[in-house]
């Protein structure tokens, strides 16, 4: 170091202008113009994204490496040789036991989730009028939407689970009802454990939403909202409810449809 | 809009608006039309030939729905665009995944299938 030590300035910092800078980035501003708790949700919607992500991935991959049946629809058989053709293993609807309705009960849990993301949006837009009200009516049907579909599920994996009267008559001889883990009568093992783990690890994402849900309706009722001057909760809980239905319009297209 | 949650104002009974709602209507009727035609697909082309076909128009469809959600349920599309790239540019990344894994799967399926042959 062979210059002073003192700290003069330089050429360039004696045109520096004493005036605040004030581009976009250069601080004490808002660049996304979306509050902390938003932003803080979208970022850790994003990375909820890569774990649903890395489900369907995984779901792509271990399909791509199964058999593909190549005969047409109604020649189909369960088998562990092939992957199962979606519409074959889910036709069964509460209370038509025994008919083959295939992909009829998943349309309608589709439609229970649509119907939600619509009032949930319909909550923020009052939340936005600070119509106290309306919010809490919204978060009920919400609620109730996001229940119904909890129930769905429910059924739904008591419906896999359980089987039909057929089954499928497994290489040892036995036959197979149903599914778990280790084993099923749809096809190979890892198409069941699939399904346990993506639509359980959705299912768990709708019922903490729910949850949020009755957390939010309550405050709504005790007038926490209205008292901060903003409904900006029931925003970042619609994001995440949003989140989770598009989710659904995921597994829905690659688990269902494909 | 996003603006809302920001601005704190003291609340005044008696000053709430009329609800503004078509457009969340609007945005539930295409995403209930574009189910409809999903289903109508997986019904209508069953062939096993077409299958590569039918599986894009899911997909095509699919991001279309999505891209209803995530902008106008969600609010995407009425952010900042710094905001907007924020969350799509990560995303995108995914789409190279998918692809990657599954060209990866069918690589193995291959492989094991002929192994003894």
């Amino acid at each position: 170091m062979a210059h002073s030590t003192t700290l003069e300035p330089t050429a360039a910092t004696t045109t520096y202008s004493d005036a605040p800078r004030t581009g976009t980035w250069d601080g004490g501003n808002e660049p996304f113009k979306a509050s902390y708790g938003k932003l803080m949700m979208w970022f850790f919607l994003l990375s909820d994204a890569f774990t649903f992500g890395a489900f369907l991935t995984a779901y792509g991959m271990i399909r791509h490496k199964h058999g593909v049946f190549t005969g047409t629809a109604d020649k189909f058989f369960f088998s562990t040789a092939h992957w199962p053709i979606p519409e074959k293993v889910f036709n069964g609807f509460p209370g038509l036991h025994g008919m083959d309705l295939p992909l009829a009960f998943v349309a309608l849990m589709t439609m229970i989730l649509i119907f939600s993301s619509v009032t949930m949006v319909l909550a923020v837009e009052a939340g936005h009028r600070m119509d106290k009200a309306d919010v809490q009516k919204w978060l009920l049907w919400t609620i109730l939407f996001g229940a119904m579909f909890l129930s769905s599920q429910a059924w739904e994996w008591t419906h896999f689970i359980g089987g039909d009267e057929k089954g499928t008559l497994m290489a040892d001889g036995s036959r197979m009802f149903g599914a778990n883990l280790a084993v099923n009568q749809y096809g190979p093992p890892l198409f069941a454990d699939l399904f346990f783990f993506i639509t359980g690890f959705h299912g768990t994402h709708v019922f903490s939403g729910v949850c949020l849900l009755v957390w939010c309706f309550i405050a709504t009722t005790n007038g926490t909202f209205e008292k901060r001057g903003h409904y900006e909760m029931v925003e970042k809980i619609g994001l995440y409810w949003h989140f989770v239905d598009l989710v659904w319009v995921f597994v829905f297209t690659f688990f269902y449809l494909v | 809009m996003s603006a809302h949650a920001t601005t704190e104002h003291a609340y005044i009974p008696g000053e709430i608006a009329k609800p503004n709602t078509g457009w969340i209507w609007k945005t539930f009727w295409v995403l209930v039309i574009i189910t409809a035609v999903e289903f109508a697909i997986a019904f209508a082309m069953t062939s096993p030939g077409l299958r590569t076909f039918r599986n894009s128009i899911f997909i095509v469809l699919t991001i279309l729905k999505a891209f209803f959600i995530v902008g106008e349920f969600m609010h995407l599309k009425h952010e900042t665009k710094s905001l907007i790239w924020t969350i799509l540019i990560p995303t995108a990344l995914l789409v190279w995944l998918v692809v990657a894994l599954v060209t990866e799967g069918s690589s193995i399926g291959e492989t094991l299938s002929h192994m003894f042959s």
